[in-house]
């Protein structure tokens, strides 16, 4: 199969992009700065990702698609207001995650931002729930940028006025430069910052401009570096089809008042597992010294037992040293556990810890 | 001090008496990005050609670090292990990896000179 290229892969080019392919797209690793630079221009800065690999899904509809959303996700569909985004799941009966999403409430029905690699199926997956009475459409002629870091919002504001005045995990459609634009104030960095659809041919010049004002394009590497000291799961390392949203640690995703009722997909498996406690749950991990502990390295305790497995290790470049998360049994999972890490045939000691490793404020009060 | 030769696998070697000392090329710090662990073999003991003695690792991935010729170890680059953004910074300077004494000269007979690695490089790299 021929691999797939966004619309700024010739801006990712001309800015000396390494490329890799990821879910079969081209898509930038890194510039030339490398990632560290890169990491640490979008905590201080402004940095630009090129998201458009994922996937966008327009679902148009009224109540009654709300009420067969609400059959599928586990969320408050009813009461979510205009604008504002959740963080959700498509599970399967066992409340296996087929993928993690973002679904924001339009005015014309919702629109779900999924990840890469999964879209296809998920696609498929909504298609079989929903059957023909929806229009869907996993819109393939827009592209989604992000931009993240403190600058962000001051430097978007320029050219798309009134960004600066949405709060948090909402979003809202503006006019900039005879076209629409769907932007959300959200991210996959710790930082606060903005995501925008805007259609491929402008695509481009967009983020050109955004250039122009100061921010810098950020590549995968630092994305995934920036993500994971934000205590952030990736699809297919921290979450896959074996792993629940509670052994996952993020039952703060799923709204309380379907945990009580029930009604979703999966809800009997997460029902459960919130009273008897899931064997297995992510944690964070901090390797003692700068030994860097992979994805599949294996944790034991201080009797030789395996006790889990690091899901994603890289150095954090803002917290200076290693860091990990991974899923430990149970009783291993409190914070400042000692816990030891297998690199190379030797085991080194290492401390289960909070998430995340660095954090700040998102912008909740504006209006 | 030797002519400065080089392996295969990226690492630069010189001899000074018998002891050899060795580090990992520029060209492989490029590849690699940005360095942020470095483990080097234990004082004492001993390494053979081509085998592993140590480990880089960058924000992307590990890399084994591999001798380009057999002998003890005499000395190794705390400073790197400590700080290892000095990799990336001077790495066929003051960023050495650990010092050999060496058994059998002739093993270096076999390595690149510069001109020869930065052609090897060149087309490992395309």
């Amino acid at each position: 199969m021929e691999i797939k290229k966004t619309s700024l892969n010739k801006l990712h080019q001309s800015n000396n992009a390494k490329f890799v392919e990821f879910a079969g797209y081209e898509m930038p690793i890194q510039y030339s700065k490398g990632i560290i630079e890169e990491h640490k221009f979008t905590r201080s800065n402004s940095g630009i990702f090129d998201v458009s690999h994922m996937g966008q899904l327009f679902i148009y509809g009224d109540e009654s698609l709300t009420e067969e959303l609400e059959k599928i996700f586990p969320l408050d569909l009813k009461n979510l207001k205009q604008n504002c985004s959740k963080y959700s799941f498509l599970m399967n009966e066992d409340a296996g995650i087929y993928d993690d999403l973002i679904i924001t409430k339009i005015e014309e029905g919702y629109l779900i931002i999924l990840n890469a690699a999964c879209k296809d199926k998920d696609f498929e997956i909504l298609s079989n729930l929903l059957g023909s009475k929806f229009k869907m459409n996993l819109d393939n002629n827009r592209s989604l940028i992000a931009i993240q870091g403190p600058k962000s919002v001051e430097i978007l504001n320029s050219i798309i006025n009134g960004v600066d005045q949405l709060n948090f995990m909402t979003g809202n459609w503006f006019d900039s430069d005879n076209q629409k634009l769907f932007v959300t104030r959200s991210g996959y960095t710790g930082e606060d910052g903005f995501e925008i659809s805007i259609s491929n041919d402008k695509a481009e010049k967009f983020v050109e401009n955004l250039i122009e004002k100061g921010a810098q394009l950020i590549g995968l590497g630092a994305r995934d570096t920036l993500r994971l000291e934000a205590g952030l799961c990736l699809y297919g390392h921290e979450l896959d089809i074996n792993k629940t949203p509670v052994e996952a640690n993020l039952r703060w995703a799923i709204s309380k008042s379907r945990l009580s009722k029930g009604g979703f997909i999966g809800s009997k498996k997460i029902m459960n597992q919130m009273q008897d406690g899931a064997s297995q749950i992510r944690v964070g991990i901090k390797p003692e010294g700068r030994l860097i502990a992979r994805e599949k390295t294996k944790i034991f305790d201080d009797t030789d037992t395996q006790i889990g497995e690091i899901t994603s290790g890289t150095f954090g470049p803002s917290v200076n040293g290693p860091i990990a998360m991974g899923y430990v049994n149970k009783k291993f999972s409190k914070v400042d556990t000692k816990i030891l890490l297998e690199v190379r045939g030797k085991k080194h000691p290492a401390n289960v810890c909070a998430l995340p490793f660095y954090k700040k404020n998102y912008v909740k009060g504006v209006n | 001090m030797s002519e400065v030769k080089f392996s295969k696998e990226h690492e630069w070697i010189t001899l000074e008496g018998d002891v050899a000392t060795i580090g990992i090329t520029k060209h492989a710090t490029e590849m690699l990005g940005d360095i942020v662990f470095a483990e080097l073999p234990e004082k004492g003991s001993n390494v053979e050609k081509d085998g592993t003695a140590g480990v880089v690792e960058s924000t992307k991935a590990a890399s084994d670090v591999y001798t380009p010729v057999s002998g003890e170890v005499v000395d190794t680059n705390q400073a790197i292990v400590d700080d290892p953004s000095k990799i990336n910074e001077d790495p066929e300077g003051s960023a050495w990896f650990f010092k050999l004494k060496m058994k059998d000269q002739s093993e270096l007979d076999s390595l690149m000179n510069k001109e020869e690695y930065d052609k090897f490089a060149k087309e490992s790299a395309s």
